[in-house]
């Protein structure tokens, strides 16, 4: 299998005449044969990224190569090696599950069983179901046929457009499992996720937010370029305290996270500790606890997109 | 050529899958076939006719049994007088009066003439007519077969025959329109349908990203819907014959020849609108009911083109049933061959091409 790199340069795409910005200036590059994440939430532009790479959409501005082919210029290449998951479920609704194989391996110019090795863990687990009609399938089935169909003719490169997306919690694991071993035959993979656990199965992720890409990293060194201590607190009335921490001025940022609130202070050589402890006294809390956290990939999240906030207030004020 | 093959058979699997598609397909043809053929013909029968006979004698009770005698009218007597007429009309039962004066025969016989007035609601003229008509040829009739020397000497007499239609058969100007309109309507509705279908449900992003080539999307769409058409054309066909009684008077090797290039035309059509819009309701709006009265109105088969005003007869020229609607006319009714309808056909041809390269031109390899 060839080894194929994506290379995105200040790509930019705006929809509307120009009035809604989707992809700001975008760049970043995937090895061959990464696992490569762009995590963001809806809206980020996603998508976009997606369609352009897989030459479906035109940039305003910016390049952008796939195992070396432009995707403008050389788009016929690129249809024939990549392999194209988009978001919406987009097989056939009216077929059954063999048919719509059938036909996208025929339409690839190949046949079932000529990739069934690549297939078989994933089509293993529909196979019970090669009878009934796509639309009839549940949201995992759906995913894993879409997904066998867009691995039908052996991809260099496989994108996938938030293939979990309500999807049940066991099915994403089985389905990551799955880009695992897809991962280890060689192909370059790019998946899109709003789901931040997700995030830590990339080897490299690019944190995404209106339209631009913020941090491009492993997880693992996002999350240790996490800036000062992190904290969590919970109490009797979780809602008051951070209604509470909010309003100190000693606290640079504060959010609900689970059962807990996250907690960063704008001195960072204080003693954070006796800080929150004592603005909790203050406010007459009952059944305090707090902790220094380690940060996860969440916590560098909303702190990137903070200072995004940040940034852009402060571009437009001037 | 094995892809193209198996697009063709998905097409034709989706088809007999979706009742709605199904429904339009062959539904709606037989529907408008029996509809045109029976219900809405031009002929007037049943007419509720009043008699007032004022003279009862010999001569009248011969006529008045002559006139229940066809199947046209239904006889109601009344002896009345000159006021009560335009009561009987308000009354909105009576179409028609025929009144015999008193002395009817006397005068005849005497004075060797008489005089009958016939009466008919003229709100409706075309129909007022056509009574009028009956009535006069059967008085006509009567009299010719009653006095045949009392006829002068020297007389016109007309002798009308229907050319290709003696029968005065209704359904025969209706059939050919209606398979106009049918092809027309259903192979355009269901072509458009069938591209903006995957674009609206995402299928089109997966096969533009595929070495499928785009303007492949496009024959394999309109393979089966030509085949299709085909067989609608042949069951409307069927249903004529031998449920309206219509014979085929040219070559049906011409009149097959004919309609595929129709239908070709209508393809090209449905596959211009597709590519133009990007949801199915769109498409489906803009293909049956933004093209339903055009058809209707500029084929000719229900409104005479020739009495339309010159910019009308213009716009007619650029609705491809239109032509069809001739050339079915010339061939089937007619029985005349290809060197009668040569320019007709060269006309869709042209049309045919142009769509054609408009729709190829508007088919995007991408998405917007």
């Amino acid at each position: 299998m060839p080894e194929a790199s994506i290379l995105v340069r200040d790509l930019s795409k705006t929809y509307d005449k120009g009035s809604v910005l989707a992809v700001d200036k975008v760049s970043f590059e995937v090895k061959p044969g990464e696992l490569f994440g762009l995590i963001g939430a809806d809206g980020a532009g996603k998508s976009t990224i997606f369609r352009i790479l897989t030459t479906v959409l035109l940039a305003d501005s910016g390049t952008a190569h796939m195992a070396g082919f432009d995707v403008v210029r050389d788009y016929r290449k690129i249809r024939n090696l990549v392999g194209y998951m988009p978001g919406k479920f987009s097989l056939y609704q009216d077929l059954t599950v063999r048919e719509n194989l059938e036909f996208f391996a025929t339409v690839f110019g190949t046949t079932i069983d000529a990739n069934m090795d690549l297939i078989k863990d994933i089509y293993d687990q529909i196979k019970p179901f090669s009878g009934r009609r796509a639309g009839k399938l549940s949201g995992g089935m759906k995913q894993k046929l879409a997904l066998c169909c867009a691995l039908i003719h052996k991809p260099a490169v496989l994108l996938l457009d938030e293939p979990t997306t309500g999807v049940d919690v066991v099915s994403r694991k089985e389905f990551w499992e799955m880009l695992k071993k897809l991962k280890a035959q060689g192909i370059t993979i790019i998946v899109s996720t709003p789901y931040m656990d997700e995030a830590k199965l990339c080897e490299r992720i690019a944190l995404i937010q209106n339209g631009r890409i913020m941090s491009v990293d492993t997880p693992v060194n996002i999350i240790k370029s996490y800036p000062g201590k992190l904290f969590a607190a919970k109490s009797n009335d979780i809602y008051k305290l951070l209604k509470d921490f909010r309003a100190h001025p000693e606290i640079e940022s504060c959010y609900a996270f689970g059962d807990y609130i996250h907690i960063t202070l704008k001195d960072p050589s204080s003693s954070g500790l006796e800080v929150l402890n004592r603005i909790a006294m203050e406010n007459n809390h009952s059944n305090v606890q707090i902790k220094e956290i380690k940060p996860g990939i969440e916590d560098s999240f909303i702190l990137l997109m903070s200072q995004q906030k940040d940034l852009v207030q402060l571009t437009t004020t001037k | 050529m094995k892809q193209l093959l198996v697009f063709v058979k998905k097409e034709f699997k989706q088809v007999f899958r979706d009742p709605r598609t199904l429904l339009i397909m062959f539904g709606l043809p037989i529907a408008q076939i029996v509809l045109f053929g029976f219900a809405l013909t031009s002929e007037v029968k049943n007419i509720d006719i009043l008699i007032s006979d004022h003279s009862k004698d010999v001569v009248t009770t011969e006529i008045v049994s002559k006139i229940k005698a066809t199947n046209y009218f239904i006889v109601h007597e009344k002896t009345m007088g000159d006021q009560e007429i335009e009561k009987t009309f308000k009354g909105g039962k009576i179409q028609c009066i025929l009144i015999f004066p008193d002395g009817f025969n006397n005068e005849l016989i005497h004075q060797g003439k008489s005089e009958v007035q016939i009466i008919a609601d003229g709100t409706d003229p075309n129909t007022a007519k056509t009574m009028i008509n009956y009535l006069t040829t059967i008085l006509n009739e009567y009299q010719l077969q009653k006095f045949p020397s009392s006829a002068l000497r020297y007389q016109i007499r007309t002798e009308p025959r229907m050319l290709f239609n003696e029968e005065d058969n209704g359904s025969m100007n209706y059939i050919p329109g209606v398979m106009a309109l049918i092809l027309m309507l259903v192979c355009t509705a269901l072509t458009s349908v069938s591209i903006v279908k995957e674009k609206e449900l995402g299928t089109m992003e997966i096969l533009l990203v595929s070495p499928f080539r785009p303007v492949m999307v496009l024959v394999a769409k309109a393979v089966p819907y030509f085949i299709l058409s085909l067989v609608n054309f042949t069951i409307i066909l069927l249903l004529s014959v031998f449920l309206l009684h219509i014979d085929v008077r040219g070559s049906l090797l011409l009149l097959y020849a004919e309609s595929a290039l129709f239908i070709l035309t209508c393809l090209s059509l449905g596959l211009l609108i597709s590519n133009s819009t990007n949801a199915q309701q769109t498409a489906l709006l803009i293909s049956m009911m933004g093209m339903m009265l055009p058809t209707i109105i500029f084929t000719g088969f229900i409104f005479p083109l020739e009495n339309m005003p010159w910019i009308l007869r213009t716009v007619s020229n650029i609705v491809p049933s239109k032509w069809y609607f001739i050339i079915v006319k010339a061939v089937m009714l007619k029985g005349l061959g290809f060197r009668f309808v040569w320019k007709e056909t060269l006309i869709l041809i042209f049309m045919t091409v142009v769509l054609l390269s408009v729709a190829l031109k508007k088919f995007k390899i991408r998405l917007q």
